[in-house]
């Protein structure tokens, strides 16, 4: 508490502590595996290995990371205007149905660059208009948005399944999902990327939405800090009562929040549906709207800090994958506590080194 | 009395304290000595680093160097935990105390003994009880303390601070939320519990209340410690030009106003608080232009959401508000903005600034949609910076840095942060809320000087201050306000035996 306003610079606080963190998390996931009777330096090699080691490997911790960033965002720009939006899981489902709306359409006539821009906006417009409820009832009735998000998560989710199930579902097959995109459809690999690196991109759905990503990083960059609307967000979101007297509307700023918000989420769906499976599935979100939330929280609700907490959570989740592969002792479970430890240090316990550092910092300049 | 003790054993001891924020020298080399059973005043500019000093002595920042020594000896204060253990006590100038606790629970809390409450809370209530009679410190320990009027919130504090066996108490700022009467009546505890021989360190503005009520005064300037007189040996007047390094105008000089049509009028207007409580009743009034209408009265009479309602930011339940003779159609703070109001709101932190913002940030608050700031959807960060730093310079705001958080501005700067915005608008009516709350000598002198001189351009000016003095100097109108109604008006020369009787609701 006492050392909360001391200033530090600037890569001490997103520098060293964040890395810190880091250790610690890994220092406590090694104590687990080693508990259970591993040896934590291999699960690390393991872990690193899958997740960077190869060409494919890598493609698809920058598959998964994509997906991140996007929720990322989404969480982050909800965040600035001091909402707590967990529904941007519901909200990239939801999405996924504009996004293969568009590829369905379109896929027969146009190539993939005709459809992409189509499928950006549908995206975006079906995650939004699934934010837009939530963001209303907040808004105009004052119903706390954690709770309506998390219950839209839910009727999201049924939703989509009835979609599947009963509308979407090809004739004669048994999988809940929609026809295959044709290319047209569908959005291509980045492997000349990866060969730039001299790096085969195998399997790995490493795909363009991880550019659309990087432009969203851009785009909610500019929102947040050279926009007025960013201006107005960021007031309401750390003085509701400043935000009154300078006359900054509550309800359009909270609604408009929300469906960006949704709309970043929305976009997840571009990556995996039209980039990776080139179709609509069950579940394709797969939890990467919860990730969003951690991932925000770590990268401080900034672009930057998003990227790299997306590409932490993409070498967690693919290196994850592998370790548990190697060490069948180490299940699928076990990478989820592996991860929890890293969003506690990371993002729950982000000011406990703080006061410390602090300190060293005073005695290491002499002050 | 205390004069002599205080020569004798100094209960505090700074030696060579010195504090650095980055590039602003907060605390250059400060050493005091404070005597045991005196209260001591401190005085400073805003920014003098007075609070700094006191967070030092509080374990809330560590100096980079210097010694801290407490009845003689030195001690380390890491944290509040220990300021609390070397027996210091502190009365924040925005007070820590649990909204919904009643006064016992607040007062207990976090030194409730044992493991269970019921042992605790009858010692507690046995203790608060001595502490009560010992120092005049009458509180209903069974009220909850949202109820409660300010000034006692603040003895809450100070029996928190004694509960916890503090020796010696600091003050700082303590009588800027206080009524007159408020404030009385926290002096005649500090006496009480001086002559008990506890050592009390006051940090005030007022230069008032350090010739009343301190038995020394140290001045600081800049970080530094410039002088220390004892109290009866020195004057209002070489106070004032040791803190701020020159001649300093106590009372404000300005001309005949010259009004000029009616700007903003007031008809029949009810304002209900959140509870619906009626706080402003049927209340009607004009200001014209080029006239400063003060509204006196004692806090809590309805000033405060008379303002709101004018400023957009409370809807009233009945009446109007007419600007230019036109009726204002809706509460709204940027409509109103629009149609040239400005208004300088009585809480800084919560309204008038975003405190985590920086400077910069602020000094568009409420007129970020004007286009000089940036085309379209977007913000023009150089054009802000630019004119950031033009308030800053003209108004002498310290440290001179736009990209500096605001929070770490010291209070009075950041006053003048929205004095500045406010003023820099050049609107055609002005709405002020204690203008100088927490301000120094020095700035409430320019900011009187502003205020009047955009009564001199023909602005509307409507001023709220608890403050009389404020009210009486800076007025050509005066209208006194009590539970909720106007009650009478006077012309500025009206002398503050009749004001004060009609604040208190005795007389019209
Ligand atoms: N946490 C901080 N970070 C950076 N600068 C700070 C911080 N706290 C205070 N300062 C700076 O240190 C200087 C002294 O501030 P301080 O609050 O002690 O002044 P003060 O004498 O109490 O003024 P006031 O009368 O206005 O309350 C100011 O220039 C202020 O901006
Ligand atoms: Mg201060």
């Amino acid at each position: 508490m006492s050392t909360a306003s001391v200033p530090l610079p600037a890569w001490i606080n997103y520098g060293v502590i964040p890395l810190l963190n880091l250790i610690l998390a890994f220092f406590f996931s090694g104590l687990v595996v080693w508990a259970i009777g591993e040896n934590p330096f291999e699960a690390l090699n393991f872990l690193i290995q899958g997740a960077l080691g190869r060409g494919d490997a890598i493609g698809f911790t920058l598959f998964y990371a994509t997906s991140f960033i996007f929720t990322g965002l989404s969480v982050a720009v909800a965040f600035h205007a001091g909402l707590f939006n967990i529904g941007s899981e519901g909200q990239a489902y939801v999405g996924g149905l504009g996004a293969a709306l568009v590829a369905l359409s379109l896929d027969h006539y146009v190539p993939w660059y005709v459809t992409m821009p189509f499928a950006v906006i549908g995206a975006a417009l079906f995650g939004a208009a699934w934010a837009f409820i939530p963001a209303w009832l907040q808004a105009k009735r004052g119903s706390h948005i954690v709770i309506t998000t998390i219950m839209f998560n839910f009727i999201g989710a049924a939703l989509m399944v009835y979609l599947l199930v009963n509308v979407f579902i090809v004739p004669g097959k048994m999988a809940p999902e929609t026809r295959t995109f044709l290319a047209g459809g569908q959005l291509p690999k980045l492997d000349w990327l990866m060969a730039l690196f001299g790096m085969k991109l195998g399997p790995a759905p490493f795909n363009v939405s991880f550019i659309i990503a990087l432009v969203m990083c851009y785009l909610v960059w500019l929102l947040i800090w050279r926009t007025k609307l960013g201006y107005e967000m960021r007031t309401l979101g750390v003085s509701p009562t400043a935000a009154i007297y300078a006359g900054i509307p509550y309800v359009r700023t909270v609604i408009i929040a929300m469906l960006i918000s949704g709309g970043l989420a929305g976009m997840m769906s571009l990556n995996a549906v039209m980039g990776a499976s080139a179709r609509l599935q069950v579940e394709f979100v797969a939890g990467a709207g919860f990730v969003g939330i951690a991932v925000s929280l770590m990268g401080r609700s900034h672009p930057v800090g998003i990227i790299f907490a997306a590409l932490l959570f993409g070498i967690l989740y693919q290196g994850g994958a592998d370790l548990s592969f190697e060490m069948p002792n180490i299940t699928r479970d076990m990478i989820v506590v592996i991860q929890g430890l890293v969003i506690f240090f990371a993002g729950a316990l982000e000011y406990m080194l703080r006061p410390a550092m602090v300190r060293l910092y005073q005695t290491a300049t002499g002050k | 009395m205390s004069l002599q003790s205080s020569a004798n054993e100094p209960a505090i001891e700074l030696v060579g304290i010195d504090k650095k924020f980055g590039a602003v020298h907060a605390n250059k080399n400060i050493n005091l000595s404070v005597g045991k059973g005196s209260i001591h005043g401190i005085i400073g500019e805003n920014g003098a680093g007075k609070s700094t000093l006191m967070s030092i002595l509080y374990g809330f920042y560590h100096a980079d160097e210097g010694e801290i020594r407490i009845q003689g000896k030195p001690v380390t204060i890491r944290d509040s935990q220990a300021a609390i253990a070397a027996g210091i006590g502190m009365v924040h100038q925005h007070f820590m105390l649990v909204e919904n606790f009643t006064v016992l629970e607040n007062v207990m809390l976090g030194a409730e003994g044992g493991q269970l409450l019921a042992k605790g809370v009858a010692g507690a209530r046995k203790e608060l009880k001595r502490l009560e009679k010992d120092y005049g410190l009458e509180v209903d320990p069974d009220a909850v303390i949202e109820e409660l009027p300010v000034g006692s919130q603040q003895r809450v504090e100070i029996l928190k601070a004694l509960y916890r066996g503090a020796e010696i108490l600091i003050l700082d700022e303590p009588t800027g939320v206080l009524t007159p009467a408020e404030a009385d009546h926290l002096f005649r505890i500090l006496q009480v519990l001086r002559d008990q021989g506890k050592t009390i360190i006051l940090i005030t503005h007022k230069l008032r209340e350090i010739m009343a009520i301190t038995d020394t005064v140290s001045v600081m300037r800049r970080g530094e410690m410039v002088a220390t007189r004892k109290t009866a040996e020195t004057t209002v007047a070489e106070l004032a030009e040791l803190m701020v390094g020159r001649r300093v105008l106590l009372r404000v000089e300005k001309g005949d106003a010259n009004p000029g049509p009616v700007l903003l009028s007031v008809k029949n207007l009810t304002v209900k608080d959140g509870r619906g409580v009626t706080m402003v009743d049927d209340v009607s009034f004009d200001v014209r232009a080029g006239e400063i209408v003060g509204i006196a009265g004692v806090a809590g009479n309805g000033q405060s959401e008379l303002l709101e309602a004018l400023a957009g930011i409370r809807k009233p339940v009945s009446g109007e508000i007419l600007i230019d003779g036109k009726p204002v159609e809706a509460a709204d703070p940027a409509l109103l903005r629009q149609l040239g109001l400005a208004h300088i709101p009585e809480d800084r932190h919560h309204m008038g600034l975003v405190l985590k913002f920086e400077e910069y940030e602020n000094s568009i608050l409420g007129y970020h949609h004007d286009p000089r700031y940036g085309h379209g959807a977007m913000l023009d960060l150089d054009a802000i910076r630019r004119q950031a730093e033009e308030q800053i310079e003209k108004y002498d705001i310290r440290p001179p840095n736009p990209r500096l958080k605001t929070a770490n501005f010291s209070g009075g700067n950041q006053q003048k942060i929205v004095v500045a915005r406010e003023i820099e608008r050049d609107p055609k009516m002005l709405l002020i809320g204690q203008p100088t709350r927490g301000v120094d000598i020095g700035a409430i002198e320019f900011i009187h000087r502003r205020i009047i001189e955009m009564r001199d351009a023909g602005k509307a000016v409507l001023l709220v201050s608890v403050e009389l003095d404020e009210i009486r100097s800076l007025s050509d109108r005066i209208l006194v306000m009590f539970a909720g109604k106007v009650v009478g008006e006077k012309s500025a020369d009206a002398d503050e035996q009749t004001l004060g009787l009609m604040m208190a609701g005795i007389a019209a």
